[in-house]
């Protein structure tokens, strides 16, 4: 079973058994419990404390407050380190914050013998506070008096950069004679990961060293950030991470484990446990950044794209988190996708205020910019009179494309094979026609949107991957991957790679699952869509590694050369004749009991890349719009992708559910809401829209298999990629059925009664 | 785990009222699917909770001879759904009391307790108030009878003292007879929430089944409490389908009194009272088989 082959998940038995152990289940049942005592203000300073009727509540075994934790600032965010300190995350968070810069900061943390006991001493905590005036919008923050969240960032911005083409300028290339300008402004609101399994950790001392068992993302991250956290050295932490039940990048940040490994240290390395809540983590972990995007762009009447103009502005919420690195990337989608043939001109800024911090998301700032930029292009080839298909094959990425800005190559592509398959799968053109110019309550449209999408993070960032497998004495092997099972099925695509190149059987490879900072090899782990196309590689490598090894050995028993043999089926072969000359498993006991040579087979290696590429996809879209109420109803919806070759299809198409879904719900319902003191209103999942199962229409996948010279296997990026595009496609369905352009998210029934009276199709009083 | 201090799990209704008159922090659990959220969420903390959810004399739909329906407060969703009595004679209750949450929710939550939280939005509250149901409360004092729409005192809030139980729900005969009925929730999402406006209509036709000769019109989250539009229904009397169609709207938004909440603004419920009650009324009609001109 290698690759392209639907094979079994490798931990589908453990998981659909409930034998498959997460951290809480692991923690011991002595273990302590911590809970976080939140601010009640979301702009201020602490003044003090009163713990007298907190402290009383039978079972509390100590509260620690903002003035006994180590003065460390530290970073949060869940990217590779880097040595050069302009490079460095920005350090702006300490274990328990005196300053407060959201509602519910973190700001003393109870441990008690059970939850019940924390739960009702931390509601008798008693705070006295300084109070600032509190900023939910960005132009609020940005005003000039507002309180800074941090002295150093002015204005309260985290960051401005600026982009710009050699050459002509947007106001000169839009000078030219019958050129059409047309402006839009697109605003995407907070939504959040919701996971699964919430945020949980806990800590205890052995041998010296902190360990943390934690549900995350990024273990070897998480090692780094708590030893930066408690001023200790790194090797002292210990991470574990088990099975973990969804991160979509909220658990690519370190949110509690370092409070939680200092709490242990403080109670003499009793075990903690520290687990959020459902509402705690809607809101006091990370959330997807709302976007302001204004886009101007000068187009001829023949739909050549000349000149474009973008201006982002990315609400931070209270801390930096990833900061800026996320409206970046929705910046460099605009100028990625599309090619203009004069000039472009790119503002892109990151302001702080004190709602929800901001942090990374299933497609890291690309919804919110890809929202903005497809449907602006369909206000664009709806001005100029054309398909807004034609329109996009005319300006869309080419191969050999090289972003100016990152130095992104483009190495292969099928977009144009994608857009073709998803507009004869929904119809296009007969359906175009027929729902076009419709009076009436219930009316129908079809819309599609594009995207690109990076493989990786070079060469932005380090790209570094590790490997490591060892032979077993039956001739089967463990491969141990720094790179992590989240839950989208990366062990079995690593048991498929292993069978491929080692020439093992899927069933003789065995995948650890679990990583073991202390034994596990390095590795950034999951994010950014690249641990089948990096650390893929690391494992490729590591397998060619071993199979050398491998053959060494035969090649001495056998005494043939080493070039005439290879690994196929569990055997050693004849390269030539294809005879089978010995198993692995007498090659392995002779290796591991041999009386002269006796060697334990292993290989380890580390994948550096500097090099990129761009997977591809479409949307297409059918919807159903009741106008007098407001609801949209998805009729049908297509993502068809170009992620190069597909490890696992089944897996694959899996994956692209579950991003369909997810977009599905950023344009539809989901918003997370604060009040005007920042409080958050609806961080549950009653009152926030998360969609349910029938609430989801039937999701249809198709792929455009393209090989990719830089992917191990040709394979690309497909962890973030189908959360891109079902936004805008249904926006420009919309459009298209109504002529009414929504430009702000989630498109949902208030908001679209708003539009519809506004624009006249419900008359102002209600009537028709 | 719960911060609940004390549970009494009562063996009577008798034995009930004398554990929450003997407490008079007590609070009556039954499904728990109301009181469990508020202990979670810090509101009923610590609380002394008396049970009822084991009362089999609290369970159950049945018909009286004089063909009053009476449905006892610890049926669950799922059970009022079920009934075969339901099902024959009240369908749109039915009907409304599965548009509650998911089906776990429904296996535990029950109808006493929808109608005991007094919540605006309470999914068979409003098909309640157009079947004219009457409670019969029990407390240490005997019994009484109310009406479902006197019931109500404010948001959340209802006409019944500590110590006091629901312990029937009634719909006589001439409110049930005839009548067809049809609910209407409207949310944001398909199950597992809660309205942004229920809808509810049962209507009689005339025998020529051209006219309406009865219509009763009510409504979840377009005011403080459930409501009837008595005047709005008192209007339609004698209007065939048609006619009724294009008044209903305008007539229920003179009597309904949304307000605006970050769930929804008052002119969007307003849209919906003036949509949702005529599309209520065109599918009531239609159960009816009421003639449309």
């Amino acid at each position: 079973m290698g690759i392209g082959v639907s094979m079994k998940r490798v931990d589908a038995y453990e998981k659909v058994t409930g034998r498959a152990k997460y951290t809480d289940d692991l923690a011991p049942k002595d273990a302590l419990v911590a809970v976080v005592v939140r601010s009640t203000i979301a702009n201020g300073l602490i003044k003090s404390f009163d713990m007298s009727e907190a402290e009383k509540v039978p079972g509390v075994v100590k509260i620690f407050t903002c003035f006994d934790v180590p003065q460390i600032k530290f970073p949060t965010p869940g990217h590779p380190w880097s040595t050069d300190i302009s490079h460095q995350d920005v350090s702006d968070r300490m274990l328990l914050n005196r300053r407060v810069r959201i509602y519910g900061d973190d700001i003393a943390a109870v441990v008690a013998q059970d939850r019940i006991a924390a739960d009702k001493a931390a509601r008798l905590v008693k705070v006295e506070y300084e109070e600032y005036p509190v900023y939910t919008r960005m132009e609020d923050s940005m005003a000039d008096g507002a309180v800074l969240n941090f002295e150093e960032y002015k204005e309260n911005i985290l960051k401005k950069t600026c982009f710009k083409n050699e050459g002509a300028s947007f106001d000169d290339a839009a000078k030219e004679d019958g050129i059409v300008v047309v402006e839009g402004l697109y605003d995407t609101q907070t939504v959040q990961h919701c996971h699964i399994e919430p945020p949980v950790s806990f800590a205890y001392m052995a041998n010296g060293k902190i360990v943390v068992v934690s549900s995350t993302q990024i273990p070897h991250i998480v090692r780094r950030v708590c030893g930066q956290a408690l001023g200790i050295p790194w090797g002292k932490v210990r991470v574990i991470k088990p099975y973990i039940g969804g991160g979509f990048g909220n658990k690519q940040e370190v949110l509690y484990e370092p409070l939680n490994a200092w709490l242990t240290s403080q109670l003499g390395g009793r075990a903690v446990k520290l687990e959020l809540t459902r509402e705690e983590t809607f809101a006091f972990t990370r959330v997807r950044h709302a976007m302001q995007i204004s886009l101007k762009t000068a187009v001829r009447k023949d739909g050549q794209l000349v000149a474009r103009k973008c201006t982002l502005y990315s609400n931070q919420g209270g801390y930096a988190s990833h900061g800026h690195a996320i409206v970046m990337n929705a910046t460099s989608i605009q100028r990625m996708l599309y090619h203009d043939e004069k000039a472009i001109e790119q503002e892109a800024c990151t302001v702080f205020t004190n709602i929800s911090t901001g942090g990374a998301m299933r497609g890291y700032g690309i919804p919110q910019g890809i929202f903005a930029l497809e449907s602006h292009m369909d206000d664009v080839a709806l001005k100029i009179g054309m398909d807004p298909i034609e329109f996009r094959k005319k300006n869309h990425m080419q191969n050999g494309f090289k972003d100016p800005g990152t130095g992104i190559p483009c190495h292969s592509i099928g977009l144009a094979e994608c857009i073709e398959k998803g507009k004869k799968y929904i119809k296009w053109d007969e359906k175009r026609k027929a729902y076009a110019n419709r009076t009436g309550d219930i009316r129908y449209g079809v819309g599609m949107a594009i995207f690109c999408y990076k493989s990786c993070v070079a060469p932005i960032a380090l790209e570094t991957a590790s490997c490591r497998i060892v032979l077993n004495q039956d001739g089967s092997v463990q491969v141990q991957m720094g790179a992590t099972e989240i839950g989208q099925g990366i062990d079995t695509a690593y048991t498929q790679m292993a069978a491929e190149t080692l020439g093992i059987s899927a069933d003789n490879v065995y995948v650890i699952s679990t990583q073991d900072t202390d034994v596990t090899p390095f590795d950034p782990a999951a994010y950014a869509s690249r641990q089948a196309y990096i650390s893929g590689t690391a494992l490729k490598q590591t397998a060619e590694i071993f199979v050398e090894k491998v053959l060494a050995f035969a090649s001495k028993m056998l005494d043939k050369p080493c070039d005439t043999l290879l690994i196929k089926n569990n055997s050693i072969v004849d390269k030539n004749s294809g005879d089978i000359l010995l198993s692995m498993e007498n090659l392995a006991m002779e290796a591991f009991y041999s009386l002269t040579d006796s060697v334990h087979i292993t290989a380890e290696s580390t994948y550096h890349s500097t090099d990129n590429t761009y997977s591809f996809g479409a949307c297409f879209v059918e919807i159903e719009i009741d106008i007098p109420v407001g609801k949209i109803k998805v009729l049908d919806i297509i993502n068809v992708h170009d992620s190069g070759v597909l490890i696992n299809p089944a897996l694959a198409e899996a994956q692209v559910h579950g991003g369909m879904s997810m977009s599905l719900g950023f344009g539809l319902s989901e918003q997370l809401l604060f009040d005007g003191k920042a409080r958050p209103l609806n961080n549950n999942l009653l009152d926030y829209k998360l969609p349910t199962s029938v609430d989801t229409p039937e999701l249809a996948v198709d792929f455009v298999e393209t090989v990719d010279p830089t992917g191990p296997y040709g394979n690309k990026a497909l962890g973030e990629t189908p959360a891109l595009p079902s936004a805008p496609a249904i926006r420009n369905a919309l459009l298209y059925a109504t002529g009414v352009a929504v430009n702000s998210l989630p498109m949902n029934p208030q908001k679209l009664v708003e539009h519809f009276k506004a624009a006249g199709i419900i008359c102002k009083d209600g009537g028709k | 785990m719960y911060d609940i201090k004390s549970i009494y799990e009562a063996k009577s209704v008798d034995d009930a009222i004398k554990a929450l008159s003997g407490d008079p922090k007590a609070v009556v659990i039954c499904g728990g699917s109301d009181v469990l959220i508020k202990i979670r969420e810090g509101k009923l903390s610590g609380a002394s909770l008396v049970s009822i959810n084991g009362l089999e004399e609290l369970k159950g739909v049945s018909l009286d001879e004089d063909g009053t329906i009476v449905i006892l407060p610890a049926t669950t969703f799922s059970k009022v759904t079920g009934s075969k009595i339901i099902e024959k004679y009240i369908p749109a209750l039915g009907f409304a009391a599965d548009q509650a949450g998911g089906p776990q929710l429904r296996h535990v939550g029950t109808i006493g307790g929808n109608v005991c939280n007094g919540v605006t939005s309470a999914d068979t509250a409003s098909t309640l108030l157009t079947l004219n149901a009457e409670l019969e409360i029990t407390g240490p004092n005997g019994k009484r009878s109310v009406k479902l729409e006197d019931f109500y005192e404010g948001p959340g809030k209802v006409k019944l003292s500590h110590g006091e139980l629901l312990t029937a729900i009634k719909i006589k005969k001439p409110d049930y007879e005839g009548f067809d009925g049809c609910y209407i929730k409207y949310a944001m999402r398909n199950a597992m929430d809660i309205a942004t406006l229920g809808c509810a209509v049962h209507v009689k036709f005339d025998g020529s089944k051209t006219k309406i000769d009865e219509l009763r019109l009510a409504f979840g989250v377009a005011a403080p409490t459930p409501i009837r539009c008595y005047k709005a229904e008192a209007v339609l009397k004698g209007r065939t389908v048609s006619e009724a169609l294009g008044e209903i709207g305008s007539l229920a938004l003179l009597e309904v009194n949304p307000r605006t909440s970050w769930r929804a603004s008052k002119e969007f419920r307003e849209q919906l009272v003036r949509e949702l009650s005529g599309r209520a009324l065109k599918e009531a009609a239609a159960k009816a088989g009421g003639v449309s001109s």
